[in-house]
């Protein structure tokens, strides 16, 4: 039925065109595109403003559902956040692979240095470091703090050392090299720096599995959370639905106003969890330079920044809005007029 | 403007709530539906509003067969209709004004049309100057104006009524057939179901009868009850 009254009521009376004529866009022909594309912008503007204005009209439930996405999105960022800043911390470190060659204690200085000079030959070797006992020592006195103990020996207990740094890092030409030198007459020991390394990049690797795999096990979570918020509020407001549904609104006008709020439980749910981070990595600051001092090192946090901001918060709206489509698209349909 | 072609409607129970009813209907009548309860009265005014679809038959409106009707061209094709229904009624979390403008926000109306159509729709009904009230402090009669000033708030072809006097007596009764009345005087295509046969025969206006779902009567009553 698309026949309308246009101007006044009577025009219906006058009008004396077969109804069969007017199609079914008599409707949409009535007010023009630009009239209608105003008004859509105008509804979203209106269902935004009005899904903030719920928001805070409940100002508990709604700070108690973004309270709780806030938790499940920080402990994932959080543990990102850390594992960043702990590779930042031991970036500092040497990740290449070195040997180091521990000599006898009764090797002469000049065989020593024959033998390094014999090392930096090989293919396989990049560089050779020589460190004297006497070298070691110093080194050792400087760093340990124990100057005053070390000089009351009589003899220099430290043997002499070779850093090897080799030219290939591969495993196989790693542990060929390490035995060659293992198999000199000189070597007391031999340590293939490279299991720390590799530990270090498997501990790594695994702290950033897990933080993937708990962000996608609670961003599950704030999924269901938002799901279940929203189909409270379609519940609440059946009675509107099935009123404006009945005086013809469609199924897209009558999702907007859930969407928003999705959105709006999201995109606050991650603000409160960079906010959470924020709070935690500046109550950790202090504590982790101080640590990092006492390591010799200026470490200092690096807290959330402005990409964490976007992010979370990008990315909690995000989660809202399809956690809201999937509540209405499994709760609108089946309120129908009866 | 309305033509029902032998239409029945079984409902899932198995109920069979409207067995072969053919009906015409012209632009510009005021048909009034009456029966018994469980006759089929609201069942047909749902076939007419696309809340139920037929069984069998077919259903003409302005030239527009509503069994061809797909699901996502309802909510156009109820923007011509005013509704009238019982249950479906005001939304008392907003004012009167916000009430009756929802059809037109659903229809994505501009803020100055609305507030002009709204007020001539509330002027209508004579409830202009409670615009701003909440309807749940408005009377029993007054609100049902609320809801029929919603219904023709769009300025619909048609106009369909389920029971708008249910709970009133007897003098606001006849006020709000009064109001069918006018809007029918201006054009409007208006179809009311009511119990009230004693108004409904002081209306002289035509009358279809159901009974267990069949059209039994379907003309202009002659006599006038024997008391008024
Ligand atoms: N949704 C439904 N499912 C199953 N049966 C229904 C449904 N709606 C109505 N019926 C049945 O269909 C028949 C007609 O019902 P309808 O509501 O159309 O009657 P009515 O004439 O409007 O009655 P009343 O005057 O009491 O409002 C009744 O027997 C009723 O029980
Ligand atoms: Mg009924």
């Amino acid at each position: 039925m698309n026949q309308r009254i246009h101007n006044s009521p009577r025009a219906t009376r006058t009008a004396q065109r077969p109804p069969a004529e007017r199609g079914p866009g008599a409707v949409a022909a009535r007010t023009s595109l630009g009239d209608r594309w105003h008004s859509w912008l105008g509804h979203h503007r209106e269902m935004a403003g009005e899904s903030l204005r719920r928001f805070f009209a409940t100002p508990l439930a709604s700070g108690m559902t973004a309270l709780v996405i806030a938790i499940a999105l920080a402990l994932p960022a959080a543990l990102q956040l850390g594992l960043v800043n702990f590779q930042r911390a031991v970036a500092g470190w040497d990740g290449q692979p070195q040997i180091s060659v521990f000599l006898h204690k009764d090797v002469r200085d000049s065989v020593v240095q024959s033998f390094a000079d014999e090392l930096r030959a090989k293919p396989l070797v990049a560089d050779v470091t020589y460190i004297s006992p006497d070298d070691a020592l110093a080194e050792f006195q400087q760093s340990s703090g124990l100057a005053d103990a070390l000089t009351g020996l009589d003899s220099n207990p430290l043997p002499a050392v070779l850093l090897v740094r080799p030219r290939n890092t591969a495993s196989a030409d790693l542990e060929a090299l390490a035995q060659q030198l293992r198999d000199s007459a000189l070597t007391d020991s031999v340590v293939l720096d490279m299991a720390w390394v590799q530990r270090l990049a498997q501990l790594t690797e695994l702290g950033r599995r897990l933080s993937a795999g708990l962000a996608l096990l609670l961003a599950l979570g704030v999924l269901l959370v938002v799901v279940n918020t929203i189909r409270l509020h379609i519940e609440n407001r059946r009675e509107e639905i099935l009123v404006v549904k009945l005086v013809g609104a469609t199924d897209a006008f009558v999702r907007r106003p859930f969407l928003y709020s999705g959105l709006c439980y999201g995109f606050f749910g991650g603000l409160l969890a960079w906010l959470l981070v924020a709070a935690g990595a500046a109550l950790l600051s202090g504590p982790v330079a101080g640590l990092s001092a006492s390591y010799g090192s200026g470490y200092t946090l690096h807290g959330p920044g402005i990409s964490y901001l976007l992010g979370l918060t990008a990315g909690a709206a995000l989660l809202g809005l399809l956690g809201a489509w999937v509540a209405v698209a499994r709760h609108i349909k089946a309120i129908e007029p009866r | 403007m309305i033509t029902f072609d032998n239409v029945n409607k079984r409902y899932e129970s198995g109920q069979d709530a409207l067995v072969r009813v053919s009906l015409d209907i012209e632009r510009g009548d005021m048909v009034f539906l009456t029966g018994h309860s469980g006759a089929g009265k609201s069942t047909l005014l749902k076939l007419l509003t696309a809340i139920e679809r037929p069984t069998r038959g077919s259903i003409l409106v302005a030239g527009q067969n509503l069994n061809r009707l797909r699901n996502g061209q309802v909510p156009y094709y109820r923007r011509n209709l005013g509704i009238v229904f019982q249950n479906h009624q005001l939304l008392f979390d907003r004012s009167v004004f916000e009430n009756v403008a929802l059809p037109l926000s659903v229809a994505g109306c501009s803020k100055r049309e609305v507030g002009r159509r709204v007020r001539a729709a509330l002027d209508k009904v004579g409830l202009l100057h409670k615009e701003k009230h909440n309807p749940i402090v408005l009377s029993g009669g007054e609100q049902q104006r609320v809801g029929i000033a919603r219904a023709v708030v769009n300025k619909p072809a048609i106009l369909v009524a389920d029971e708008p006097t249910g709970n009133l007596d007897p003098q606001l009764s006849a006020e709000i057939m009064q109001l069918f009345a006018d809007f029918n005087a201006v054009g409007v295509t208006v179809m009311v179901a009511s119990h009230d046969l004693e108004l409904i025969a002081r209306m002289k206006r035509r009358v279809l009868t159901l009974q267990a779902g069949q059209l039994i009567y379907d003309g202009i009553p002659s006599r006038e009850p024997a008391y008024s």
